[in-house]
């Protein structure tokens, strides 16, 4: 049996502790080997965009720190609690990480209010006159209030992540996780869904992004970190990386997204 | 930019899409020689049998009678339907005591009607029908409140049919969302007994299985353990539409995509919140025509409970008509009982039409 001690709340963390800490990180697709030893720490507060060519591993990354995937070696910490088979631990890590996924994954069969709500109410036990007060007050915050009686489907693409964003946000995560949140958008519609998430930055939140979005990274980010083939190639500040990468890889892949 | 401005100024015309020309009702019947021979076969069968049928089911018919005999020789003998009616409703249930009965009929249609509109679907409407059920089957025993006590044997007609129909659909149906999901589970143990459950009773004529409910389960369970066979008819009904319901509702469930449960995941909502919230609402959307077809086969497969001594509708019908006093008028009474399941049916379908509607008008633009 596993020890089931109370999992430690953020509150015991000293401030060194980074939010999420990735150590010697292996994951496999059966016989695929998708992540190969990734080490990345991310400090609180800070913005990681993450790049690289499809296949990369970016964004089974990003879903191993809330344990939509599972790694089969190496150490993830979110908070200071260890991402393990422990189910508590893995409740925890989820309380504290909100995600934004590329094709929104709203609840179609509920409004954009309830999209909002429902999940507080059923992962919090939030009482519902409340939930629905933070959820109108985090539609007010992605700028989409008018629109709360709507159902997904009668959204844009582009008001579609920005609920989904307000989503994650009811939850008041610490740390958010954005996969290729652009990518399913037209282009008229990036835009506003990236004002949305500088916005957010602003704000101090950690994030970790993976996109192809460089003018976001550019602007936002504290760190670009590189993947190709499973591995971290390059992680350096967004002036040097766009204008000094080290790995000739780096280099291969801008050229060919950068224009 | 500047060279759009003189398609913009330009008075924009409306156009409307042609309108495909109409074909008149002579083209459609004999338009072509396939279509002038179909007409004139299907048209000649019907002058040949519409006079016959017409006559025996209204001219020569007897619809008001006490008397038996004024139906020898005559046309249908409607008269026998009216006489009988209380017999084919509610059987051999006593007759001075089949206002319950009656209020158990009500009962049923007042469930169903509070189930139409699905803004009130939810845990309260789940307790609701326990409510119903419950007082349905404390009306239909009885036993208390100087309610004489009347043992399932004696039950019949309608409200039987209804109570089949609605008990193995109703307990039915968790069961096969229990075994939806576990055919659709990682774990081995679950998915292997989902298959197993469901394979086997598909596998099965329910005729087999109501066989096996009535005869060989009291041999197998311990003597003392009397279970009734309406209890035993209803538990063999209900383990055939789960299984049935259960493929329905696994196709459903194939059709929420995997982001659905990620995202509820992500959010840290509980397995069973996440099913019943999020992921069920939307398989049974997606699936509401095959669910309404399993729905209408049921209720009608309540029928076979005959083969085992249940005095269904249908049950009742025909032993309405073997009372030698009426000249046999069996097709009357099945006609009669016919319409009664036609009306329940056909109910049923109109109504998943109108609920598929709702649901589109409300996801897609």
């Amino acid at each position: 049996m596993i020890e089931t001690s109370q999992p430690p709340r953020a509150a015991d963390m000293t401030q060194a502790e980074p939010a999420v800490r990735i150590e010697a990180v292996h994951k496999w697709y059966g016989a695929y080997h998708a992540l190969k030893g990734v080490n990345l720490d991310i400090r609180r507060g800070e913005r990681v965009v993450v790049c690289g060519p499809s296949g990369s591993g970016k964004s089974t990354l990003i879903r191993c720190v809330n344990r939509l995937e599972d790694h089969q070696s190496g150490h993830i910490v979110v908070n200071g609690v260890e991402l393990t088979g422990n189910l508590r631990n893995i409740d925890a890590v989820r309380r504290d990480v909100g995600m934004v996924f590329q094709h929104f994954n709203l609840f179609p069969h509920l409004s954009v209010l309830d999209n909002c709500a429902v999940p507080l109410v059923l992962a919090r036990r939030t009482p519902r006159a409340e939930a629905e007060a933070t959820a109108r007050h985090f539609l007010e915050r992605v700028r989409i209030p008018e629109q709360a009686h709507k159902f997904p489907g009668q959204l844009s693409g582009g008001q579609q992540q920005r609920v989904a964003i307000a989503r994650a946000l009811c939850m008041q995560p610490k740390i958010m996780l954005f996969d290729e949140p652009t990518s399913a958008l037209d282009p008229e519609m990036v835009k506003e869904v990236l004002d949305t998430m500088v916005a957010l930055a602003e704000e101090g939140m950690t994030m970790i992004v993976v996109t192809h979005e460089m003018g976001f990274a550019r602007r936002v980010a504290d760190r670009v970190v590189f993947m190709d083939q499973g591995e971290i190639v390059e992680s350096a500040p967004p002036e040097m990386f766009f204008a000094n990468p080290a790995s000739e890889r780096t280099r291969a892949f801008l050229s060919q997204i950068v224009h | 930019m500047t060279s759009t401005t003189s398609v913009v100024s330009a008075p924009i015309e409306v156009l409307r899409p042609p309108v495909a020309p109409r074909r008149s009702a002579f083209t459609l019947l004999f338009g072509d020689l396939a279509s002038a021979g179909i007409t004139v076969a299907t048209g000649g069968l019907l002058v040949l049998a519409a006079p016959k049928m017409l006559e025996w089911a209204i001219f020569d018919a007897v619809f008001v009678t006490d008397d038996p005999r004024a139906c020898q020789g005559a046309g249908a003998c409607w008269a026998f339907v009216a006489d009988k009616l209380r017999f084919i409703l509610f059987g051999v249930y006593p007759p001075e005591e089949q206002w319950r009965p009656l209020a158990v009929i009500g009962l049923i249609i007042a469930g169903v009607l509070m189930t139409l509109s699905p803004a009130l679907w939810g845990r309260r409407l789940v307790l609701g029908w326990g409510l119903i059920i419950g007082a349905m089957l404390a009306l239909m025993w009885g036993g208390f409140l100087r309610l004489a006590f009347v043992p399932t044997s004696s039950w019949g007609g309608l409200p039987v049919t209804l109570l089949l129909a609605v008990l193995s659909l109703g307990l039915g149906f968790p069961f096969a969302v229990l075994l939806a999901l576990g055919r659709r589970s990682a774990k081995p143990v679950a998915r292997v007994l989902s298959v197993f459950t469901i394979e086997i009773v598909r596998g099965l004529p329910l005729v087999g299985l109501l066989f096996v409910a009535s005869i060989l389960l009291p041999l197998l369970l311990p003597a003392d353990w009397t279970i009734d066979k309406l209890g035993r008819t209803v538990a063999a009904l209900t383990v055939f539409s789960a299984a049935y319901l259960a493929e329905v509702i696994r196709g459903g469930l194939q059709g929420v995509p995997a982001g659905q449960d990620e995202a509820a995941r992500a959010l840290g909502i509980p397995y069973w919140k996440t099913v019943w919230h999020i992921v069920l609402p939307q398989a049974i959307q997606k699936v509401i025509p095959p669910l309404t077809n399993t729905a209408i086969v049921m209720v009608k497969n309540t029928s076979l409970v005959m083969i085992v001594g249940v005095f269904d509708m249908l049950n009742a019908g025909r032993s309405a008509a073997t009372d030698p006093a009426w000249p046999a008028p069996y097709a009357e009474t099945y006609l009669f009982v016919a319409a009664a399941y036609f009306l329940i049916c056909y109910g049923i379908s109109r109504y998943s039409l109108w609920l598929e509607r709702r649901v589109r008008e409300r996801d897609y633009r």
